[in-house]
């Protein structure tokens, strides 16, 4: 999973992977289109659904080895779940519950005021909680 | 709840902190905008913070407006313990935003006496509302004025690039 920051410029704040032996750079790649279709959500939303202003942003596209999920908080922060598509045991209220926890922990990281926005995340107890959630996912 | 008297006495302490530093004694103007800079700048990194924890569980805002009238209600209730009085706009970028009784001014005594102070007190709740604005997308310019203790009133600037 990922988080990409802020509303000016794109920085990667935090990436994390399950299994480190697999190629992080793949990861790094899907993530970085995956921002396109992101984009493209948010900027959909304002014209067409007045109503549905809602932060997760579901599926964003399918490939044949995973299916990406985003997520967009109101200081235009974006989270990226990548998950391998052979793990079909994951449904979509527990991606949201992901991103509740992701959300909220990353609330507290903001709060430190030792933290810079836009620094890359280094909080201990932030990725504590991100990896227990993959472990518990996998 | 003794909540709202304690960043009251923080904040007082911050401002004459602040005001104290000896580099600052040498030039009076100096003094004055070095030490509303730094209460400005303090305010705009907790205005991140806050706007991040309180709006998570907000839908996307709509437009500024939307955004203005969140800063108005949730934002400043959750800090001041009310809301802003009256929010004025002339549709181009430009906000007022008046309280009539700002918390930070209430315990200083009302008439001319105390009025060329009154800025230092305001210079935190400026950068409150510029931090709170960056971080939801909006550039923008916040200045502040006092002409009755203890109305003051906030004028925001969007920047538009």
């Amino acid at each position: 999973m990922a988080l990409v920051g802020s509303w000016l410029y794109n920085i990667c704040l935090a990436v994390v992977c399950v299994v480190p032996t697999q190629n992080e750079l793949k990861f790094h790649y899907t993530v970085h289109t995956s921002l396109d279709v992101v984009e493209e959500k948010v900027s959909a939303v304002g014209k067409a659904l007045p109503d549905q202003r809602e932060l997760y942003l579901g599926l964003l596209y399918p490939t044949e080895d995973y299916k990406v999920y985003g997520y967009v908080t109101n200081s235009k922060v974006k989270f990226v779940i990548v998950v391998d598509s052979s793990n079909t045991s994951l449904r979509d209220n527990e991606i949201r519950s992901m991103f509740r926890k992701l959300h909220s922990s990353f609330t507290d990281v903001m709060c430190n005021p030792f933290y810079n926005p836009g620094d890359t995340i280094q909080s201990k107890s932030f990725d504590s909680i991100v990896s227990a959630m993959m472990v518990q996912s996998s | 709840m003794a909540d709202d008297v304690l960043f009251e006495f923080l904040h007082m302490e911050i401002m004459s902190y602040v005001y104290k530093e000896p580099r600052m004694r040498d030039d009076p103007d100096t003094e004055r905008v070095t030490g509303l800079s730094i209460l400005e700048g303090m305010g705009f990194r907790v205005g991140q913070g806050l706007t991040d924890r309180f709006t998570k569980d907000y839908p996307t805002f709509k437009d500024e407006l939307d955004i203005m009238k969140f800063l108005c209600k949730d934002f400043w209730s959750s800090i001041f313990r009310k809301q802003i009085d009256n929010l004025r706009t002339n549709h181009q970028g430009t906000y007022v935003l008046q309280d009539n009784t700002f918390a930070l001014l209430t315990q200083i005594s009302s008439g001319k006496q105390h009025l060329e102070e009154a800025p230092k007190y305001l210079a935190f709740p400026c950068g409150l509302l510029r931090g709170a604005l960056s971080s939801l997308g909006l550039e923008s310019l916040v200045s502040a004025e006092v002409a009755l203790m203890p109305s003051s009133k906030f004028q925001v600037v969007i920047q538009k690039t």
